[in-house]
């Protein structure tokens, strides 16, 4: 307590220094490659011209662990910036410690109710008051696949998984890897959840990756999904462990590997490397989820402070991230689509459309689900729980998938009991 | 400062200690105190921001039910014993063949003990590269004719913590053999000399006289080659990231992830106290016996 105490006041003396040098909005963001980067300084300009500061609190790497671990160091001392940028339930965390600012008022005034589909709104909101801002949505059950790789195996894309072992069969005897893959835990998670909301639907899908419900964890369907997933292995390249995604998207792209399995940021490498959708390369859903649409979405939570000028900087910050313009020139270089719904996908290219009319059907359909892999569906902690025992039996052969399934839940039960 | 008349200590005096207090104080806060501060999480029910309440055990407890540590422990152990054992033995017999009087000795030493220069960092994307079996070694004895040959540790579950191994030996060893060049160096010509006249064979005297001789010299190589091993933290990320899957994870790695990355500051600061306890477990025995040594 007494720490807390000490770390307020040398806060309360910092907070002086900061409020005498007008109202800078601060924003941290890790958001630093390539067409983020473009991004972010349309954001600035924007909210330049609404008359405030925009002062960049950029921090690189580890999707965004670098910049939590600073950001965690700044509240506890009592000085958090104005704005950063922190996704899916870890809102409900910060929002758990009272240091989330309420934008009620500009979210009101917008319509925010209307303009978001309800499953995000509910992300956004603590205790039914709005603490967030969503900027883009991405679609996480992508398959990405090299039509010329695919013609000269003879195969085609594959709609189910059972289809998907008959084409890569086909890849694998033309002598090309089949499965561009990177062995990195959130990527072993990243096409474990589309094989499981392929194989089992999306309603079990929730009930095992939102509800946590351990017989649903344990249960024949996830066997199953972790047997299917496991074999997926025998389709990819030595060198697949510990590759980074953009590599394994390269990979594609070369006409070296067939497909991959990836959010959609990974048409940003296809269109930096020249290619057309369509026509260079293929996005279609992960088999048997051409229904369904797993959601990432990005937003920027406000903090609580006590700056007159910067509050009215934080609802400017908010309404430009949601403005129709915003969305548009954000979305077109990030490669995600806008959140705000009825929006004119015009400028967007085919894959992006198809996404946006997924997303919104899918929501109408129920079977918009948040991403497992992208900590969009539990809270950190219990997202870890699932990344070891899926990436463990994924890279030891020893683990059978009864073990895994039973695993599972036992982690799960650990990372949440307190 | 002749102003003081007679103070109880002079300037003089006092001046050592007053250069030496901030540092003193720095490192009463920022280590003793840190220490205790982490000690305090590890039996606080802390999750993702430091919560100053009381939860016992509750912390040790997950961490001990946890799968992933007993497997980080483990690949400590692995890594631990034969870094320092294969450095040790690779660091000394170095040392002896450079001691033979041999031409070019400055220059062999200094390659042998260049590794040493670069981070870890380095060395760990370096071997990364070397060990891929679609880029390094493998690759290149493949295209040059041997087919079959087969070398995939880097991404075989059961065998990658020996590659951390390989590249943690690659690095260090050089640092033993210059310690156990020094101490070859120490030994006296006179006693190898009165052995020879005895008639006793040169690996006989290195087995008998100057290896025995060298004790204190493996006594600090171990105490230093353990804490490297303990703390190891950069090699591992960037040789195998903790892959393939988390098989190659060692404490200092697990503790990060679950302070940091996964919201549970309580488990990871139990992990961090975990290896200050090894860490102690081979210092205090170390310092106690350094101190004895100084009284007698």
């Amino acid at each position: 307590m007494k720490l807390s105490k000490i770390g307020l006041s040398i806060a309360f003396t910092l907070g002086f220094s900061m409020a005498a040098q007008a109202a800078d909005v601060e924003v941290l963001h890790y958001w630093t490659s390539g067409g983020e980067a473009k991004s972010v300084v349309e954001l600035k300009k924007l909210l330049e011209s609404k008359g405030h500061t925009w002062k960049d609190f950029a921090v690189a790497g580890g999707g965004g662990e670098s910049a939590m671990t600073v950001l965690k160091s700044r509240v506890v001392s009592g000085n958090p910036p104005a704005a950063a940028q922190i996704k899916g339930p870890s809102i409900q965390e910060w929002g758990e410690e009272g240091v989330l600012a309420n934008i009620d008022s500009v979210a009101k005034a917008e319509g925010w109710d209307e303009l978001l589909p309800s499953v995000v709104s509910d992300v956004m909101k603590h205790e039914g008051k709005y603490v967030a801002v969503p900027v883009n949505v991405h679609r996480v059950n992508w398959m990405w696949a090299n039509p010329a790789v695919f013609k000269k195996a003879g195969a085609t894309i594959p709609t189910t998984w059972d289809e998907f072992f008959v084409a890569a069969d086909k890849i694998k005897a033309a002598g090309i890897t089949a499965v561009a893959h990177g062995g990195q835990p959130w990527q072993d998670a990243t096409t474990f959840e589309s094989v499981v909301l392929g194989t089992a639907g999306a309603d079990f899908y929730k009930k095992a990756f939102v509800e946590l419900d351990p017989k649903a964890i344990n249960s024949p369907q996830m066997i199953e999904a972790l047997e299917i997933f496991r074999k997926i292995k025998q389709y990819t390249d030595e060198g697949a462990p510990g590759r980074d995604w953009n590599l394994a998207t390269t990979m594609v792209i070369k006409g070296e590997a067939g497909m991959q399995f990836m959010g959609d940021w990974a048409k940003g490498e296809f269109t930096s490397a020249g290619k057309k959708p369509g026509v260079d390369y293929i996005c279609a859903p992960a088999p048997g989820t051409a229904k369904d649409f797993t959601f990432n979405i990005d937003s920027f939570v406000m903090f609580d402070l006590d700056n007159k000028e910067l509050q009215k900087g934080q609802d400017d910050l908010a309404s430009t991230i949601l403005s129709p313009k915003f969305q548009e020139v954000f979305n077109l270089n990030k490669g995600s689509i806008p959140v705000r719904l009825n929006l004119s996908m015009e400028k967007f290219d085919d894959c992006a459309k198809l996404s946006s009319t997924d997303f919104v059907e899918s929501a109408k359909r129920d079977t918009l689900v948040p991403s497992m892999a992208h900590g969009m569906s539990t809270f950190s902690a219990t997202q870890g729980a699932i990344y070891d025992t899926v990436t463990e039996f994924y890279n030891n052969d020893k683990v059978t998938a009864k073990q895994a399934a039973a695993k599972m839940v036992k982690a799960i039960a650990a990372a949440a009991d307190y | 400062m002749s102003v003081s008349n007679k103070p109880k200590f002079s300037f003089g005096e006092l001046l050592p200690k007053i250069v030496v207090a901030p540092t003193f104080v720095a490192t009463l806060i920022f280590i003793y105190g840190f220490v205790l501060w982490n000690a305090w999480l590890s039996f606080s029910s802390s999750r993702m921001l430091p919560k100053y309440d009381w939860a016992g055990l509750k912390q040790y407890e997950r961490l001990f039910a946890n799968d992933r540590w007993w497997v980080a422990a483990e690949n400590l152990l692995i890594f631990g014993v034969l870094f320092i054992v294969i450095c040790l033995v690779i660091g000394l017999f170095l040392a002896i063949f450079l001691d033979q009087k041999i031409r070019a000795e400055g220059a062999i030493r200094t390659i042998y003990l260049y590794p040493m220069a670069l981070s870890f960092i380095v060395t760990g994307t370096a071997w990364k590269w070397i060990l891929n079996p679609e880029q390094g070694l493998q690759k290149m004895f493949r295209e040059m004719g041997w087919e079959s040959f087969t070398f995939d540790w880097l991404v075989n579950s059961d065998m990658a913590i020996y590659t951390v191994v390989i590249a943690g030996v690659w690095q260090s060893s050089g640092f033993v053999m210059a310690l156990c060049l020094a101490g070859l160096r120490g030994v006296d010509e006179n006693i190898v000399k009165a052995a020879r006249v005895d008639g006793a064979s040169m690996p006989l005297i290195y087995r008998k006289i100057i290896i025995p001789g060298l004790g204190p010299v493996f006594f600090s190589a171990i105490i230093v080659l353990t804490h490297i091993a303990i703390k190891s933290f950069d090699l591992i990320v960037a040789l195998t990231g903790g892959g393939p899957g988390y098989a190659t994870d060692v404490p200092a790695t697990f503790m990060y992830t679950y302070a940091f990355t996964r919201g549970q500051i309580g488990v990871g600061s139990a992990a961090a106290m975990m290896m200050l306890m090894a860490v102690l477990a081979i210092i205090v025995p170390y310092l106690y016996s350094e101190l004895r040594e100084k009284k007698q």
